[in-house]
């Protein structure tokens, strides 16, 4: 009976798979992809699909991400061919389906907010907002009515979304303030309502300048890298954050594998080694590292990201201290004064990691009216969407 | 890309997939192989074809049981626990872990023996078609639904086993003829069940190694071109691999003890589940008789007087309506049925897709007439008949619908749920692959693409509609249906028959296409 119930449970999330994540990734790259060849698009969209947390978590740990993650990834599509109205839409949706795609409004908001003020007249920019603002408050309160009835269950569904009681990190996380609190423990010296403070103001200060940069030149790659710099910075400075949060970070560097291979094929491999003692608790240990030799030698053929001899050694010595740690976590016993060594290193080690990331992100955001910054290709994504909307070529 | 690093990638997807397939179901084959790494391990040479402990004794020849023995080493470092006889089904994840990982790693001697097959086509500077051939081979090879289904989830080394026939063709093809019977020999000593293609490479052997190449088609060589060195040379090595195998065995005085085990006569004409061969049709054939007997009022009942339709056991159950089949029957119909493969190699020494053809037909006819054939065997069919599919389109045709219903008739195998759709997409993805890929390799002109689609788009097509809604009620109607409980083999039945009239389809093209030739 529960070896039935198991197999059900599997085939659901593949079928909600490939009914909404699937065609999202194949719309996605035949619309904006650079080269114009269908194989290498089909190739393209394969090695996307082969993104191994997302993989091992849907199917391997078994949550239904797929569905936000694809539904978030409709609304980027619409965002990206101009149909803002269903773009919106469909991220209330991806927003209602679960709360966590916040990481991911503030891009969102700012590149929407950007597009409006960068209409001609006064009477236009008021008329995008107000259709704009219609369609997501509608979306919104058709999701939400039933649940909405009495204050009371409204304060309990707030409640339930987002559980402050839980404290400031979940589990051992590959996040700034455990990692900062290995150092000092702040959960001993600040109270908590200090820290829910501490963490917020953090985390604004930190969107601060991708999005003000996003409202000022509102264009779709942009929005693309904001969406890498948001999510991450939520992952590294917002309160209670679960390892898997960092699918959500994973999602749009997805999406610009294209465009910048190398971090992104080196980010994936962090990702899905930051979540390892999970997926060892799962019993998935060798599936993820199966999988990481999949998704890196799809790529390598793909996108060959590894070309010059800097990125061989950085991605190879990155590697080797995740073998080390990998092995120490499957196979060594801890020492018993630190029973959570293995895992508290690896989060520390992918924090590292994180943060050199949302640094490079940040640059590239900021270096994007500059001709290619560094790993980034030649052809911008900018001038195929304009052109492919100009030829209407889709 | 580079030939060299398009098969490099090819391993990797193939070995790295096959890890994720190491949590799945295994079946009793997996203690069979615990236990002898166990008895290998623990107990001395002279009981290794003496020791019963286990229900699972050892039944191949001795050089894998060396093998074993070499693996037992490593497993008693990774878990003592695991080399104790009398540990019976001993799963710890250990365990499973170290075998799973031992067929992995086995399976790259097949893709090693690939790379060897095509070295001398890519060296003479056959560029990008070597290259196609090559990364298409081994994909088809190391992705063999076939293989992944029987070695990487039920559980048995057949894939380097397959990479070691592989390897002797390649050195054949060559021309390092004693290389070649050397891994050969190596090979039955391995597993005897490829002493169904020996037949092959002995009169190959004989006819171009023994007799100078006279002209093409010289069916009686003069004996002034017979060459005894070369009969002295090819003999030496094949006594000596044997020597160094039984040797032991026949030192201790063990050898009657050790033939008893590999050659189990007393199993029956067919397994448990019947593999898709003539003998599947001749018992289907028996069972309908005694129904249509019955109808008419005839009572019509078994030697042992069991329950009919309902029934697949093993033993020497006799037929009722149509003669008992005996194993020398069964030897003589193979023999009968290889034989004008046979001549036809024996005509034509120098050509080596003859060669291939007859090692193919020698499999088909092994598997179809012989005794107690597993439905696994099918493979050692559809391995050497990829490497002709890979130049030839009429084999190519073949090869996709052989495949298809080769797989078909491994599903029941696999019976828990977990397995059942990843069988199905496993299929199929291997069939639309295939296809494609045949397509693109031996259709050259537009023609030849166009001829290759009547080909498959005709009867074959309606064959394989119909084994989907076979598949269809056995996997989902049949557990759901009200009379399911009286009839437990029905749906095996069903397949089994079903396959055979592919299988029996598939060897008359074959046969036609090598007459043709």
């Amino acid at each position: 009976m529960l070896g039935c119930i198991d197999s059900v449970v599997c085939i659901l999330v593949l079928i909600a798979d490939v009914l909404i994540y699937f065609p999202a990734v194949c719309v996605f790259c035949k619309m904006f992809c650079l080269k114009t060849s269908s194989l290498y698009k089909a190739a393209v969209a394969l090695v996307m699909l082969l993104q191994p947390s997302l993989v091992l978590i849907d199917h391997g740990h078994f949550q239904y991400n797929c569905v936000s993650l694809g539904l978030t990834l409709w609304a980027i599509i619409g965002l990206g061919s101009g149909k803002d109205l269903l773009g919106s839409a469909a991220f209330v949706l991806a927003l209602s389906y679960k709360q966590m795609e916040l990481y991911h409004a503030t891009p969102f908001f700012f590149y929407l907010l950007g597009k409006c003020l960068h209409e001609e007249t006064i009477y236009r920019k008021l008329l995008k907002l107000s259709k704009i603002g219609c369609t997501v408050v509608g979306t919104f309160v058709l999701c939400w009515l039933p649940f909405l009835t009495t204050k009371e269950m409204a304060m309990q569904v707030c409640h339930r979304l987002f559980p402050f009681a839980r404290g400031l990190f979940e589990d051992k996380v590959a996040n700034f303030w455990f990692s900062a609190s290995l150092i000092f423990k702040m959960r001993d010296i600040i109270s908590q309502t200090r820290l829910i403070q501490l963490t917020v103001l953090t985390t604004l200060l930190m969107l601060l300048p991708s999005s003000w940069n996003l409202v000022r030149k509102p264009t779709f790659n942009r929005f693309l890298v904001a969406l890498v710099n948001s999510s991450l910075t939520f992952f590294l400075f917002s309160y209670q954050v679960h390892e898997k949060s960092i699918l959500l970070a994973a999602l749009p560097l997805t999406l610009l594998l294209v465009e910048c291979p190398f971090p992104g094929v080196w980010f994936h491999t962090v990702a899905t080694f930051s979540m390892s003692p999970l997926l060892q608790r799962d019993g998935l240990s060798l599936a993820s590292v199966a999988m990481l030799v999949i998704f890196v030698t799809a790529s390598l053929i793909v996108f060959n990201p590894l070309e010059t001899i800097w990125t061989k050694v950085m991605y190879t010595s990155s590697c080797m201290g995740m073998a080390v740690l990998q092995f120490g976590l499957n196979f060594l016993q801890p020492p018993s004064r630190y029973p959570d060594l293995f895992p508290v290193l690896i989060s520390a080690y992918c924090c590292l990691h994180f943060l050199v990331f949302l640094a490079y992100f940040h640059y590239v955001q900021f270096s994007l009216d500059k001709p290619s910054p560094m790993y980034w290709s030649d052809q911008t994504l900018e001038d195929q969407t304009t052109s492919d909307v100009d030829k209407k070529t889709i | 890309m580079k030939s060299g690093r398009c098969w490099l990638a090819v391993v990797c997807f193939a070995s790295a997939f096959k890890c994720l397939l190491v949590p799945s179901y295994h079946s009793t084959d997996f203690e069979v192989h615990r236990n002898w790494l166990a008895l290998t391990h623990k107990l001395p040479l002279s009981k290794w074809y003496y020791e019963d402990t286990s229900e699972w004794t050892l039944d191949y020849p001795p050089l894998f049981a060396w093998f074993e023995w070499l693996l037992s080493h490593f497993a008693a470092a990774v878990d003592p626990k695991i080399v104790e006889v009398k540990h019976l089904n001993y799963e710890s994840w250990q365990c499973i872990l170290f075998q799973r990982l031992s067929v992995i790693g086995s399976d790259l001697v097949l893709a090693y023996a690939i790379k060897e097959y095509f070295s001398s086509m890519l060296q003479s500077g056959k560029g990008s078609s070597g290259r196609e051939k090559l990364v298409t081979l081994s994909v088809l090879l190391l992705f063999n639904t076939g293989l992944l289904l029987v070695d990487h989830i039920h559980f048995q080394y057949n894939g380097m086993l397959f990479g070691i026939l592989l390897l002797s063709i390649a050195k054949l093809k060559q021309g390092s003829v004693l290389c070649g019977a050397f891994w050969f020999a190596v090979l039955l000593n391995f597993k005897h069940i490829y002493l169904y293609v020996a037949p092959a490479y002995f009169v190959y052997l004989l006819r171009s190694y023994c007799f100078e190449k006279t002209g093409p088609s010289n069916w009686f060589p003069h004996l002034s071109n017979f060459l005894p060195r070369n009969l002295v040379k090819l003999g030496a090595v094949v006594v000596a691999v044997f020597g160094i195998s039984f040797g032991p065995f026949i030192i201790l005085g063990q050898l009657d003890q050790v033939l008893i085990r590999l050659f189990p006569f007393k199993r029956g004409l067919s397994h448990a589940y019947w593999a898709p061969n003539f003998w599947a049709l001749y018992n289907f054939a028996d069972k309908l008789a005694i129904r249509v007997g019955s109808y008419f009022g005839l009572s019509l009942t078994n030697v042992s007087g069991q329950a009919l339709l309902t029934g697949g056991l093993v033993g020497d159950i006799g037929h009722s309506v149509l003669p008992t089949v005996t194993p020398f029957s069964t030897i003589v119909l193979t023999l009968l049925s290889v034989l004008p493969a046979l001549f036809k190699v024996w005509c034509r020494p120098t050509d080596f897709n003859g060669f291939l053809r007859c090692i193919v037909l020698c499999a088909f006819g092994s598997f179809l007439c012989g005794w107690h054939v597993h439905e696994k065997a099918i493979l050692l069919v559809l391995v050497p008949l990829s490497l002709l599919a890979v130049c030839h389109s009429s084999d190519a045709a073949v090869f996709v619908v052989l495949s298809t219903t080769g797989h078909v008739s491994l599903f029941p195998l696999l019976f828990l749920q977990a397995e059942s759709l990843l069988k199905i997409i496993l299929t199929l993805l291997y069939l639309m692959f295939s296809y494609y890929a045949w397509r693109s390799i031996c259709c050259g002109t537009k023609e030849m693409k166009d001829e290759l689609k009547l080909r498959v788009y005709q009867l074959p097509s309606i064959y394989l509609g119909g084994l989907v809604i076979i598949q269809f009620y056995c996997i989902v109607v049949h557990p759901l249906a009200p009379f399911a409980d009286g009839l437990p083999f029905f749906p095996l039945m069903l397949t089994s028959v079903y396959c055979a009239l592919g299988v029996v389809a598939a060897w008359f093209q074959c046969y036609v296409t090598m007459l043709k030739d």
